[in-house]
């Protein structure tokens, strides 16, 4: 039967991205970048929308967020998956409303007087068929998938705005978008990069041999040495795993240091995040990988570090620059509160 | 050319030209006191200036010493620093036998390019042993003075350390100190009695100043080491490496945190002498430091050097331990002896510091070696740097052989050092 065929391949798609995730954990890094796995996410959900048996708005949203509690299971620490999930059930949201013919800013407003006289948030069960709610949803979830090819461009787009000639800029480790937004700067203006390699896995050195190869002046230094050449730089630009909802980070080790000695100095620290990373979460469980215990020594190797939003200067998203202290108001606009806890 | 002024200007009384011969006499004796008193500035922070290169080429001919060549692409920031490579040795451009320069000087500058001694108080002991066998074998020329012959000949042998690698303050003081006792030997004295009171004199030193300070400086940081605390140690140092030992001996219950870096790793070294004791230790890279700071109670530093304006000279890295205990309220104690304190001042790590090889930095993981090529990119720098400078507000005490001060009083040691002598 065509019906069980594709359901069958449905499962089969979802069991190998899963294998993907888990086995991201394991090795060096994820397989592919979060971008990469934001679209994959995005695409797989899209078709979990289109061959998934449901008939109305809320068995659509109890699939995904099943889907989306086995995928975020998968690998805690990849938080774009999450990020996804909430944003194709907010889509789920929006559709619903429409299609019921009420406009979208009422229901966000939680206006005093709509929470008295409402008495609560029973009314929605999004029990209720339409016809044309699949393809509206399908449709606005093209849309997302649109947005999310186009963020690293629209990050880098901004870059010559805020680099100006012989600069020197420092930056951590590898990260996909501040490499992006280093190139386009280059393209017009000459300036110096300093990469900190990031011991133990050294992507500072992958990052710097790209740089160089598009004839920008790049020094490697080590990791010790950041605040010995903090006093020469005159911004520091970085990429994150996550932006959490006060607007802090949740980025490679080592960050929390370079933001300490960047605010020693009063350098300004920019960070390059699409808005894809933002994440509801605020609780950090740091991530701690190869608990080796040798017969006397103990050793730690902690993956991400967390960065306290007073030490941030600028957020650059794909949707323009924003101060870290209106991060949850476009955690707001993204998703719905109802969504936070999958 | 007074009689010059007189002649032309015949209507000026003898008062006048006194008063133009006074000054112009005063202004040369001003010149000369200025040239004595200002140092003049050490030539390996000169590379940039090719009049002060070629006279050091110069000077190095005359003592029959290769001069060693730059390596690698060096950042703009440091091009008036050497950059060396450890693959090519000095002592590969020295003729065999070499004349000039005695066998265990040679030895010696082949272990420091190579890093086989590293560290200062290791540095300065060899430094001082290998004089030693020096004095030994030395036997004055006839019609010479011991106290200025030998002095003279410690000079070449100076400068060949200096091309292998830069001399430490620490040695830079011993060096001071032995030029200091040998011009002092009376030249009536017989030689055997010259070189047994030269001999001695260098033994006390190290006895003195290194062992004995050692001891002293034990002593007074394990009173600051309490029962239940979490020490964090950079790297190797040897006197913080002991004061834990002797602590550990009198039975003070404590773990050690060991955080090490790149490219050196000489945490290792430390780590591994601490287990070997018994002390349970835990080992982190520098870029986990805010992840384990707020387990720790104390962090013990050592120091290559104390600046005369208060500022810590010591491995990179510490100043970014400094700065996070400081965000984190842990106190920073660093442990230094006082023949490490010198004159110099210095507010930052760029305009006096150490290049190593920046091959170092090259890694492989995963079988791939990312920088391999990076001699062909020719926008791609790789810096290597050895020293850096920690600010005073940042530590919180100095633990020296006199005592424990605030890093504001070295100067004032200093003093009183300058004045004993």
């Amino acid at each position: 039967m065509p019906g069980a065929d594709k359901e069958a391949d449905l499962t089969e798609r979802i069991e190998a991205f899963l294998a993907d995730l888990k086995r991201g954990g394991c090795g060096t890094g994820p397989i592919r970048g979060s971008g990469e796995t934001a679209r994959e996410t995005t695409a797989l959900l899209r078709k979990v929308t289109a061959q998934a048996r449901w008939s109305s708005a809320g068995d659509l949203m109890e699939i995904i967020r099943k889907e989306g509690r086995r995928m975020t299971a998968a690998q805690p620490s990849e938080t774009t998956v999450g990020n996804m999930v909430l944003r194709v059930l907010k889509i789920i949201r929006e559709e619903y409303a429409r299609s019921r013919g009420s406009s979208e800013e009422t229901d966000q407003q939680e206006s005093l007087h709509k929470l008295l006289t409402s008495g609560g948030l029973s009314d929605e069960n999004f029990r209720q068929h339409y016809v044309h709610l699949k393809a509206n949803v399908i449709e606005a979830i093209n849309e997302l998938l649109t947005e999310l090819e186009g963020t690293t461009d629209n990050i880098a787009m901004q870059a010559l705005e805020h680099i100006h000639s012989n600069e020197v800029i420092m930056t951590v480790g590898r990260s996909r978008t501040v490499e992006a937004f280093l190139k386009d700067a280059a393209r017009k203006r000459k300036f110096h990069v300093i990469v900190a390699e990031c011991a133990p896995f050294c992507q500072g050195h992958e990052m710097a041999t790209n740089l160089s190869k598009a004839s920008i002046e790049t020094t490697v230094i080590a990791d010790a040495a950041i605040f010995a050449v903090m006093s020469r730089v005159n911004k520091v630009i970085i990429g994150t795993q996550t932006v959490l909802a006060n607007g802090g980070l949740r980025a490679v080790n080592g960050t929390h240091t370079v933001a300490l000695a960047a605010r020693h100095h009063s350098t300004p620290l920019i960070v390059c995040a699409p808005m894809f990373k933002l994440s509801p979460q605020v609780v950090i469980t740091t991530v701690v990988r190869n608990r080796i215990i040798l017969s006397k020594v103990n050793v730690h190797c902690p993956v991400f570090d967390y960065v306290p939003p007073e030490l941030i200067t600028l957020f650059i998203s794909n949707i323009g620059g924003n101060a870290p202290s209106y991060i949850y108001r476009l955690m707001s606009e993204l998703y719905h509160p109802e969504d936070h806890d999958l | 050319g007074t009689s010059v002024v007189v002649y032309m200007v015949p209507q000026y009384s003898s008062i006048h030209i006194a008063a133009v011969v006074v000054s112009m006499f005063s202004t040369i004796i001003c010149g000369f006191l200025f040239l004595l008193v200002v140092k003049r500035l050490p030539e390996h922070v000169q590379v940039d200036d090719p009049a002060v290169v070629k006279r050091l080429a110069k000077k190095l001919e005359r003592q029959q010493i290769p001069l060693r060549s730059d390596y690698g692409y060096k950042v703009s920031l440091f091009s008036h620093l050497h950059q060396y490579s450890r693959k090519a040795p000095l002592t590969q451009l020295l003729s065999i036998p070499s004349t000039v320069i005695h066998p265990s000087i040679v030895r010696l500058g082949l272990q420091y390019s190579q890093g086989i001694v590293a560290g200062s108080n290791a540095r300065s002991v060899a430094l001082l042993h290998a004089f030693k066998q020096v004095i030994r074998d030395y036997t004055t020329p006839p019609n010479e003075e011991l106290s200025r012959d030998l002095v003279n000949k410690l000079k070449p042998y100076i400068s060949f350390l200096n091309q292998c690698r830069p001399l430490s303050a620490s040695m830079g003081n011993a060096i001071k100190y032995i030029k200091k006792e040998i011009s002092n030997i009376p030249s009536q004295c017989k030689e055997e009695e010259a070189k047994t009171k030269l001999l001695t004199c260098i033994d006390r030193y190290i006895e003195e100043k290194i062992v004995l300070a050692a001891k002293a400086i034990s002593k007074y940081a394990i009173e600051k080491i309490s029962d239940g605390d979490v020490i964090l140690v950079y790297g190797y140092s040897s006197l913080v490496n002991n004061i834990l030992c002797e602590a550990f001996e009198k039975s003070r219950k404590f773990r050690v945190i060991v955080v090490d870096s790149r490219p050196r790793l000489e945490g290792r070294e430390a780590l591994r002498r601490l287990v070997q004791r018994g002390i349970s230790c835990t080992y982190v890279l520098i870029s986990a430091l805010s992840y384990i700071l707020p387990e720790v109670s104390k962090v013990f530093l050592g120091a290559h050097a104390l600046l005369a304006n208060g500022y810590v000279m010591s491995r990179v890295g510490t100043s970014q331990i400094a700065l996070v205990a400081r965000t984190y309220n842990v106190p920073v104690l660093v442990c230094c002896e006082t023949y490490k304190f010198c004159e110099r001042v210095q507010t930052d790590s760029f305009v006096s510091n150490e290049l190593d090889d920046p091959d170092d930095l090259m890694v492989t993981r995963k079988g791939k070696t990312q920088l391999e090529n990076w001699q062909d990119v020719s926008s791609l720098g790789l810096l290597n740097l050895v020293y850096d400078v920690t600010p005073p507000d940042f530590v919180d005490l100095v633990i020296t052989d006199l005592g424990m001060i605030p890093c504001t009083s070295v100067p004032v040691v200093l003093r009183v050092k300058n004045l004993d002598q």
